[in-house]
């Protein structure tokens, strides 16, 4: 798998656009002014001092971009690993042990599935001191159940495989079992429900934080649209103050996407197959076996 | 008819546990939330009123199971207090004048770009390998990874401010050339255009790509094979064969997302100063309004499994093999 | 009537094509019952589709002819293939339950084949349907249920009806009673030779199972390895089979009565599709193993009229199985 990774066009641009955030955030703020100052006039338009121009505030928007990536992208990688270890804990719990204890995961599962969960996080936010843990919290609790259902249903497909019986009737204990023959089984899975729960978080995250329930005085992509809204951006046409940041956003969550469309494509073999194949017959009427005649 | 009344029973629960959500959260904050409210209302409001507020919120001296009933009957009963944004409208008002709004932008929407994503889906597996199929997915997966209220605006920037073609935010003009029923509606079309045109954007992407999923999972049935032996018409084997058939779990996942994009229609009502359900919960929750907030989340949750009930009553019409089930 | 010659079917895989079916020849006289047999997994399924070519990606055809009354299909393009549909040659698919769209009712997926071909109004087409329901064997009212609403046997009732709305010449049947049991599948079979009687259309009957064949058919074909091993009349088959790989097949199918004895079938495995093959594919199982056989693959002749064979053994085994593939 590792070696059609690197090939697929998907991957490669997502992989790029990934490298280039992570390098954002993790080595952009050293080349930059300080976001928190307040350097120059107002709501500037972009010149040669300030390269996205200022704030309504006054401050530099090109390392608020950046110094926001950091924020923004680690604690979206932070909220999206932790959705993804209680989902699978909790989805494969259900699909191991079943009876009552998976028909209350899956009931309660479906039940914070169905009930709206903006409203439902904002709501839990109100009350709660506004803050980036309670953002993390909410975003949690409303974000678990999906990974869980798609955990059990897999871990139920698997379960009927040849190879887990086997291991039942050689008598391994079930936590083994779960972990040790079910869990490397479901590598691709992980991987692409990981992806997901970032991308997921990310947008969750940044719609909070554009709301004020987030720490407004830290500086992440969230909260940069929350002041540009709050500073009149839209009114006063300072268009540099919301367009890279949410261009940032769709970036970097568009690039998780094309890393988890790659990975889909490499974990289904028939895709595979289905290139060579239309390598060798080229445009074809659907419907209709081709005939390539090969000289013999 | 016994598989939807499991369905029934099974929001009723969810709905049951939203209340029950409700009534702890404000237990659970730290402080207490009647005294939050009372500091909040020093000199504005008659003791009167202070206290109805604390019945209705269950605030009482009573022990909390006497005060979790007496919350479920005041819910029930559609008694959620009075705002403080909007005192002294009782919170069921003002609910009612922006459920309408809401009903009009985010059910239109929802419904265009789920029809249009699921046609487009249908195309593109028609299609599979042609441009159409290669170009639009990524395009449409692009503006979806954009946040909802980013693209509202961006689209209120361009076409509102920067442009004029579209009027800058609310749902309908103080003031009306004339009464007419032709003005009022177009007055209220042009509104409605950008925000219903961001979620549209924002959402088609999703639906697009789902559908052409179950569409190829469709066409590699045996169903189709048979179709196809049969000589029946390209256009036949796609429309009776693949595409009923794929619309069905394209239906559940209708369902599942209606609630999410519950969520990102809220922060658009919010740029657009569209005064729908949305942009009241927002305020509520600025204005720490907790009576108008809880109320908004009931109504919006109670849509949303409402909602929900309902696609799986299209399901079953839609899918024979529901009905014998049950 | 349908003449296939050279025809070779390749499926793509990842490290590049495979042979499915190799240089076969084979030829559907008109009105006649043809048996194809094989074990499971041969390709006589993907033989069969290549002849509507309904054969999925991965798969193409790579070189070949399928005549049909003198016209090569092959050339077919989309429009021509869709008017042969049906309408030359209808097929009966191995899983009714798969193949009938489970959101259509019975009415509309019979209704729907008559309309495509034929300019017929809607109660035209229905009274058409009702007919062939009739005729095999089943009830009008079920025309209004839905597939899954019936059994196994009336599905694949369903299907053979479906197939023979429009009475094309010729019937390809693939594995049309498998999945049934042996009563069901007797009705069937004997309904199907009922029809076949006083409509005279042809008959491609796939299948695994070599006896019923026998029963059935008017000539047997033998598939191996991608090609035709031997073909003729059933009683010859039946009697005096001269490929080794026939009278392994046919000695080791118990009979129902007669003595108790154990069987030994035949040792090995078929080839897989991936192997590159000189010479005889059936040797490493041939109990009498010939040094021609080790350098080329026998091309499939005629061995007395009707009777065609492809080993360079004919003749030595004069009406006797060899021994090694008698009972013990």
């Amino acid at each position: 798998m590792n070696r059609h990774l690197w090939t697929q066009k998907k991957s490669i641009w997502g992989f790029s656009i990934l490298l280039l955030f992570i390098l954002m955030a993790t080595l952009g703020p050293f080349f930059t002014q300080d976001p928190k100052a307040f350097l120059g006039t107002p709501l500037q338009a972009p010149d040669g001092n300030f390269w996205l121009g200022t704030s309504g505030q006054g401050q530099d928007v090109w390392a608020q971009m950046i110094a926001g990536a950091r924020a923004s992208l680690f604690s979206a990688l932070a909220i999206g690993a932790a959705t993804t270890l209680i989902g699978a804990l909790l989805g494969l719990a259900g699909a191991f042990w079943g009876g009552v204890v998976d028909e209350l995961i899956s009931l309660l599962s479906n039940i914070f599935l169905v009930i709206p969960g903006l409203p439902l996080a904002i709501v839990i936010a109100a009350y709660l001191p506004a803050g980036n843990l309670t953002i993390a919290l909410v975003l949690i609790a409303t974000g678990w159940a999906w990974n869980a259902r798609v955990f059990r249903a897999q871990a139920l497909s698997l379960r009927q495989r040849d190879f887990v019986s086997a291991a039942i009737v050689a008598g391994e204990s079930s936590l083994r079992l779960m972990f040790f023959e079910i869990l490397p089984n479901m590598a691709s899975l992980l991987l692409s429900t990981f992806l997901g729960s970032v991308i997921y978080a990310l947008g969750a995250q940044v719609g909070l934080e554009f709301l004020g329930l987030g720490d407004i005085s830290a500086i992440t992509w969230g909260t940069n649209l929350y002041w540009a809204s709050n500073d009149a951006a839209l009114m006063t046409e300072s268009w540099w103050t919301f367009v890279p940041t949410g261009l940032c956003i769709a970036l970097l969550g568009f690039s998780l996407a094309l890393l988890n469309f790659a990975i889909d494509e490499i974990a289904d073999p028939r895709l595979q197959v289905q290139k060579i194949w239309r390598r060798r017959v080229g445009r074809v009427t659907p419907g209709l076996t081709p005939v390539v005649r090969t000289s013999v | 008819m016994y598989h939807l009344l499991r369905r029934f029973g099974f929001y009723a629960l969810a709905g049951w546990l939203s209340l029950t959500i409700n009534f702890f959260l404000p237990r659970l904050a730290p402080g207490d939330p009647a005294s939050l409210v009372f500091a909040r209302f020093q000199g504005q409001m008659k003791p009167e009123s202070l206290e109805a507020l604390k019945q209705v919120f269950g605030l009482t001296d009573a022990p909390l199971y006497q005060q979790y009933f007496t919350y479920l009957k005041h819910m029930l009963q559609g008694d959620f207090g009075i705002s403080v944004v909007y005192y002294p409208a009782r919170v069921v008002d003002v609910i009612g004048q922006g459920f309408q709004w809401t009903l009009l932008l985010a059910g239109t929407a929802v419904v265009i770009s789920f029809v249009l994503g699921t046609g487009l889906g249908i195309v593109a597996a028609a299609r599979r390998g042609s441009w159409f199929d290669s170009i639009l997915p990524p395009v449409l997966a692009f503006f979806g990874a954009f946040p909802y209220f980013w693209l509202a605006m961006l689209l209120l920037y361009v076409f509102a401010f920067r442009l004029g073609w579209f009027p800058l935010g609310h749902a309908m003009s103080d003031r009306l050339a004339d009464d007419s029923l032709g003005t009022k509606l177009y007055d209220v079309i042009s509104h409605a255009f950008l925000p219903a045109l961001s979620i549209v954007l924002a959402t088609v992407g999703g639906w697009m790509l789902s559908m052409r999923n179950a569409m190829m999972g469709a066409l590699g049935q045996d169903y189709v094979g048979l179709a196809e032996a049969k000589g029946l018409s390209r256009f036949r084997i796609i429309w009776r064969y693949a595409a009923r058939n794929a619309l069905l779990p394209n239906m559940t996942g209708f369902g599942m997302a209606l609630g999410f994009v519950m969520g990102g229609s809220l922060l658009t009502e919010v740029i657009f100063s569209y005064p729908g359900q949305g942009f009241l919960l927002v305020q509520a929750v600025r204005s720490q309004d907790f009576p108008l907030m809880q109320g908004l989340f009931l109504m919006i949750t109670t849509a949303v499994l409402l909602a929900n009930w309902l696609v799986d009553l299209f399901s079953t019409i839609l899918d024979p093999r529901i009905r014998l089930e049950s | 009537m349908m003449q296939i010659e050279n025809l070779s079917i390749m499926m793509a895989d990842a490290a590049g094509s495979v042979p499915i079916i190799e240089h076969l020849d084979l030829e559907i006289k008109p009105g006649e019952i043809l048996g194809l047999a094989g074990e499971s997994g041969c390709g006589k399924s993907t033989l069969a589709k290549a002849l509507l070519r309904i054969l999925p990606p991965p798969a193409y055809i790579s070189s070949g002819r399928i005549l049909y009354q003198g016209h090569d299909i092959l050339d077919y393009d989309a429009r021509a293939m869709k008017r042969f549909r049906w309408r030359e040659a209808a097929m009966v698919f191995q899983n009714a339950l798969n193949a009938l769209n489970p959101v259509l009712r019975i009415r509309e997926q019979l209704v729907d084949t008559l309309q495509a071909h034929r300019r017929l109004g809607k109660k035209e087409a229905v009274a058409i349907a009702a007919e062939w329901m009739v005729r095999v064997g089943l009830h009008v009212k079920h025309l209004e249920a839905y597939p899954h609403e019936l059994s196994g046997g009336m599905r694949q009732r369903v299907m053979i009806a479906m197939a023979l709305l429009l009475e094309a010449p010729l019937l390809i049947l693939d594995e049309p009673t498998t999945a049934l049991d042996v009563i069901v599948q007797r009705e069937i079979l004997q309904k199907i030779v009922e029809l076949q009687d006083t409509q005279q259309f042809s008959v491609l009957f796939v299948t695994h199972d070599l006896p019923l064949m026998t029963a059935f058919c008017d000539r047997i074909a033998i598939l191996y390895a991608g090609s035709i091993v031997e073909c003729g009349q059933s009683q010859d088959i039946a009697r005096a089979a001269q490929h080794p790989y026939t009278q392994g097949l046919m000695a080791s199918f118990p009979s129902l009565d007669g003595q108790r004895l154990q069987k030994r079938g035949i040792a090995g495995y078929p080839p897989g599709f991936a192997a590159q093959r000189q010479g005889c594919a059936f040797l490493p199982r041939c109990p009498r193993p010939c040094a021609q056989g080790a350098l080329r693959q026998p091309p499939l002749l005629s061995w007395t009229p009707g009777h065609q064979l492809a080993c360079y053994q004919a003749g030595s085994a004069q009406n006797g199985i060899p021994k090694e593939y008698l009972s013990l």
